[in-house]
């Protein structure tokens, strides 16, 4: 389905004019393939992506953020938010999402007080309860006992949304634990609890901590830390390590971790983030080669057969990060263009996802940085090749105007990203080349000059302090 | 008087050889007080000696003459008579008694100065100090006094020879810190900003056990040549600056410090508007006219970073971005600074549009060659001279004594350090 069915089209009017496609009409392939935007968010799939506590945060986080005028969306949000909550033993998040609510949604979806008693009165009982054996299990000081009870503790905890106890007691169960299966389980728990506070430093500490175990972790777990690792390393703007840690995640995650992450995230956050930090070698070697493979068309899965044999230990996460990206389309036809030098559809993609993304709870704020860092690193890849480029083209290939581009093109030339001088009266870019050899001379002439002054200010100062020295001495012999 | 006539023939016996020159030294030592006490009836003394032969007694004679009040009619006879010495005089004589030499130059530059005429004093002052030096490398109080009147009278290319000498011995440091940041001034005079810098460079952080008014001085006027020249000030002295010039010299120069600041945010209105408010304290250091040359530097400096990234502009755009007000001033700019060689570009004026054009230099002619080749011989005898005197200390004396003194006497190996050299 992809590049050389316009085998009639010459190669070079096609990498010119990839933005120009659109009007081209003929049969361009690309051009038809529709373009799958999520622009009709729906917020049922999305949300049954997803289970436990992060499913009600999205939702709320998504009723928040959909904007003013998209009041039906909001209102469904809330909705299945109340549903879930109801599920649960949380009273305080129920209290928040009627007062969001407020009465839109019909007696159905209001304050029902009586259930809150009850819940809070059970909670109460729990409580005193776990109390009491616990105490029980601590004047009996049988490690393995008290371990439950402080985990029993955090899930109760975690329960009703008090995450800074649920916290404290899992991390308690620490000087308790006796095997690393119990290590693991603290961590797991821990690591659960601080995502959803908030706190990723938390989150990135105990994830080594429970990698550093001796034995060997399962798949699935392993799978988890790296989710986790990569959200953390996300949201801490660290995007080369996050996208390193998701591209990491083994396949076998599955649906096992929906309770954080779903695995249609761990391709679009692995693949935005690779996308945006990658250079073309590591981009190639992590994501595509398994999806070129795919084509139908000879040449290139040939090419890409003989950078498959030295690529081989690369092969394998390769085909673990395809069968996520397969979950999301999109992201991965965005990949395809980016790599193939189609950046007006691959902008174009990304155009249409920002909408969703915006609404996600983890790269909502990322999504600016990162779609800039794209769009950069599509300019420097764009001019990278060429001696002079032709702004006119260059500005319909991106689909923007020309004094627009000649705007970032500068900043990006200011920023030393592309070595080039813009020719602002005809409007070309013409790549330069630094003068290696001209730039040695002023380096030698000028070291040559700093060194004479340096030496003759110290042998100045030498004569002073010896003078002063003297001076003080003879004062003293005095 | 027949002292004075018995002298004046002594002084004309006694001047041909250095055996007898060195007799008529302590006679003259002995005349002295006396000679002062006639210092109104001295001059028909001092015209029957040629300053040429009899230098010694001349300087002698010449000292008790001027020493004392002297009004304005005297100072225009005395005048042409210094000057006259300081030409004809013998420069080994003349180092025999050098402090009187130099208290009679001082006497002169008085009173040029009184006469209001420091281009008189210029001339005769070079020839003083050339004669005084022991060595090209030598700096006499001298110095100082000669730059001054080349500043006060504007004869910048003059006092620029003498700077020309690199200078490794002094005898006073403030003879040094005047020489410097009189140096600094011709140097701004004549636009030459690297060598301004490094002069006064060497006054901020000469050793000084306490801060003096001239290094504060020269610290702000070293503050605004950094602007110019580099478009930016490091914050901190370098390590080697005596500590009293690190912690206090921020103190006394806060508006500079701030102008440097506003100067960072390469904002030309900020800049500006700073530099309004603050006028009355820049001018109060008569240093107005560099202030507004700092101004100007920005906006040379934003042209500049323009060349590396555009080829060709058009003057209309360069006047957006540089912040000008119109495309004619953009074109007097660019004009300016491709006549000062700071740029290379062509202004194509049928389109408005400047052309930028790459360094020329090849590094490939002659001269070039001749260039590098005299810098590696500078930098080579720079290297001597700094082997040298790392030697010369390590047999001095004092170094050895204070060293002795804290050399772990356990050391079985070395031989013990003579017990004259510990004090």
């Amino acid at each position: 389905m992809d590049a050389d069915d316009e085998s009639s089209n010459p190669m070079i009017d096609e990498i010119y004019a990839n933005g120009g496609s659109a009007e081209g009409g003929g049969g361009e392939k690309r051009s038809r393939r529709l373009i799958i935007s999520g622009d009709q968010f729906d917020i049922e799939a999305y949300a049954s992506l997803y289970s436990g506590r992060t499913k009600i945060a999205r939702l709320l986080f998504i009723a928040d953020h959909c904007g003013g005028d998209n009041s039906a969306m909001q209102l469904e949000a809330l909705r299945m938010a109340f549903d879930e909550i109801k599920k649960g033993e949380n009273t305080q998040l129920f209290r928040e999402v009627v007062n969001k609510i407020g009465g839109r949604l019909g007696p159905d979806y209001t304050m029902d007080v009586a259930w809150c008693e009850a819940v809070d009165r059970r909670a109460e009982q729990k409580k005193e309860k776990l109390d009491n054996e616990l105490n029980a299990y601590r004047t009996n000081l049988i490690k393995e006992s008290i371990r439950m009870g402080y985990n029993d503790f955090g899930d109760f905890y975690y329960a009703h949304g008090q995450l800074g106890e649920a916290f404290k007691s899992y991390v308690r169960t620490r000087d308790y634990c006796t095997t690393s299966k119990h290590i693991i389980h603290m961590c797991m728990s821990a690591i659960l609890v601080s995502i959803e506070m908030g706190q990723f430093t938390h989150v990135a500490s105990y994830v080594s901590k429970a990698e550093q175990t001796h034995e060997a972790l399962d798949q699935i777990t392993a799978a988890k830390l790296r989710c986790a690792a990569g959200l953390a390393n996300l949201v801490s703007k660290k995007y080369k390590l996050a996208a390193r840690k998701f591209l990491e995640t083994a396949p076998e995650l599955g649906s096992h971790y929906n309770e954080v992450i779903a695995p249609q995230d761990v391709a679009t956050y692995g693949g935005l983030c690779a996308l945006a930090t990658f250079d073309r070698t590591e981009l190639k070697a992590s994501t595509l080669t398994m999806i070129m493979l795919l084509n139908d068309d000879c040449e290139i899965s040939f090419v890409f057969l003989i950078l498959i044999l030295y690529l081989q230990a690369k092969v394998i996460d390769n085909i673990n990060f395809r069968n996520f990206l397969e979950l999301v389309p999109e992201v991965r036809e965005l990949i395809n263009d980016f790599y193939s030098s189609h950046y007006a559809s691959c902008l174009e993609y990304l155009a249409n996802l920002k909408a969703n993304l915006l609404l996600d709870i983890h790269l909502h704020d990322h999504v600016e940085t990162l779609y800039d860092q794209i769009r950069h690193k599509a300019l420097i890849q764009y001019t990278l090749p060429f001696v002079s480029v032709d702004l006119q083209m260059m500005a319909s290939a991106f689909k923007t105007t020309i004094t627009g581009l000649e705007k970032e093109l500068v900043a990006l030339i200011t920023d030393n990203q592309i070595q080039a001088r813009v020719d602002s009266h005809n409007k070309i870019l013409y790549a330069r080349h630094a003068d290696q050899r001209n730039a040695t001379f002023q380096r030698v002439l000028e070291t040559g000059r700093v060194f004479d002054r340096d030496v003759r200010s110290m042998l100045l100062r030498t004569n002073l302090i010896k003078y002063d020295y003297n001076a003080r001495s003879l004062s003293r012999k005095l | 008087m027949d002292p004075m006539e018995a002298l004046v023939a002594q002084i004309q016996g006694l001047s041909s050889t250095p055996g007898d020159i060195a007799r008529l030294h302590i006679i003259l030592k002995q005349a002295d007080d006396s000679l002062r006490a006639e210092s109104t009836r001295l001059s028909p003394v001092l015209g029957q000696l040629a300053p040429s032969e009899h230098s010694l007694g001349f300087l002698y004679v010449l000292d008790a003459f001027t020493s004392g009040q002297i009004s304005k009619q005297q100072a225009e006879t005395s005048v042409p008579i210094i000057t006259g010495f300081i030409n004809a005089c013998n420069a080994e004589q003349i180092r025999l008694a050098p402090e009187k030499f130099v208290l009679v130059c001082k006497r002169l530059k008085d009173q040029v100065m009184m006469l209001e005429a420091p281009i008189r004093g210029v001339g005769p002052l070079l020839t003083a100090a050339r004669k005084l030096q022991l060595s090209t490398e030598h700096l006499t109080p001298l110095h100082s006094d000669f730059l001054m009147l080349c500043v006060l009278a504007k004869c910048y290319k003059t006092g620029l020879s003498i700077l020309e000498d690199d200078i490794f011995e002094v005898d006073q440091p403030r003879d040094l810190f005047l020489y410097c940041y009189y140096g600094g001034m011709i140097c701004i005079g004549l636009k030459r900003f690297q060598k301004a810098l490094d002069l006064l460079h060497n006054v901020v952080t000469a050793p000084m056990s306490t801060l003096n008014a001239i290094a504060v001085e020269a610290y702000k006027k070293y503050i605004l040549v950094s602007l110019i020249h580099h478009g930016q000030l490091s914050t901190s002295l370098p390590k080697y600056a005596s500590s009293v010039a690190q912690r206090s010299l921020k103190n006394f120069c806060q508006p500079y410090i701030e102008l440097a600041n506003s100067y960072g945010t390469e904002k030309i209105a900020e800049l500006e508007a700073y530099v309004q408010t603050n006028t009355e304290k820049f001018e109060n250091d008569n240093n107005l006219g560099l202030v507004k040359q700092v101004v100007l530097s920005m906006y040379k400096r934003n042209i500049q970073r323009l060349t590396q990234t555009y080829l060709t502009l058009s003057l209309q755009d360069i006047a957006n971005t540089v912040q000008l007000n119109s495309p004619k001033e953009a074109e007097m700019h660019v004009l300016q600074m491709i006549q000062d060689g700071e740029i290379y570009a062509t202004i194509n004026q049928r389109d408005g549009m400047v052309r930028f054009l790459e360094d020329p230099e090849q590094y490939k002619t002659c001269e070039m060659i001749e260039n590098i080749d005299s810098s590696i011989q500078r930098i080579m005898a720079l290297s001597r001279k700094l082997s040298a005197m790392d030697e010369q200390i390590s047999c001095d004396q004092l170094y050895l004594s204070k060293v002795g003194r804290e050399r772990q006497r356990y050391d079985f190996d070395d031989f013990d350090v003579p017990t004259k050299f510990n004090i």
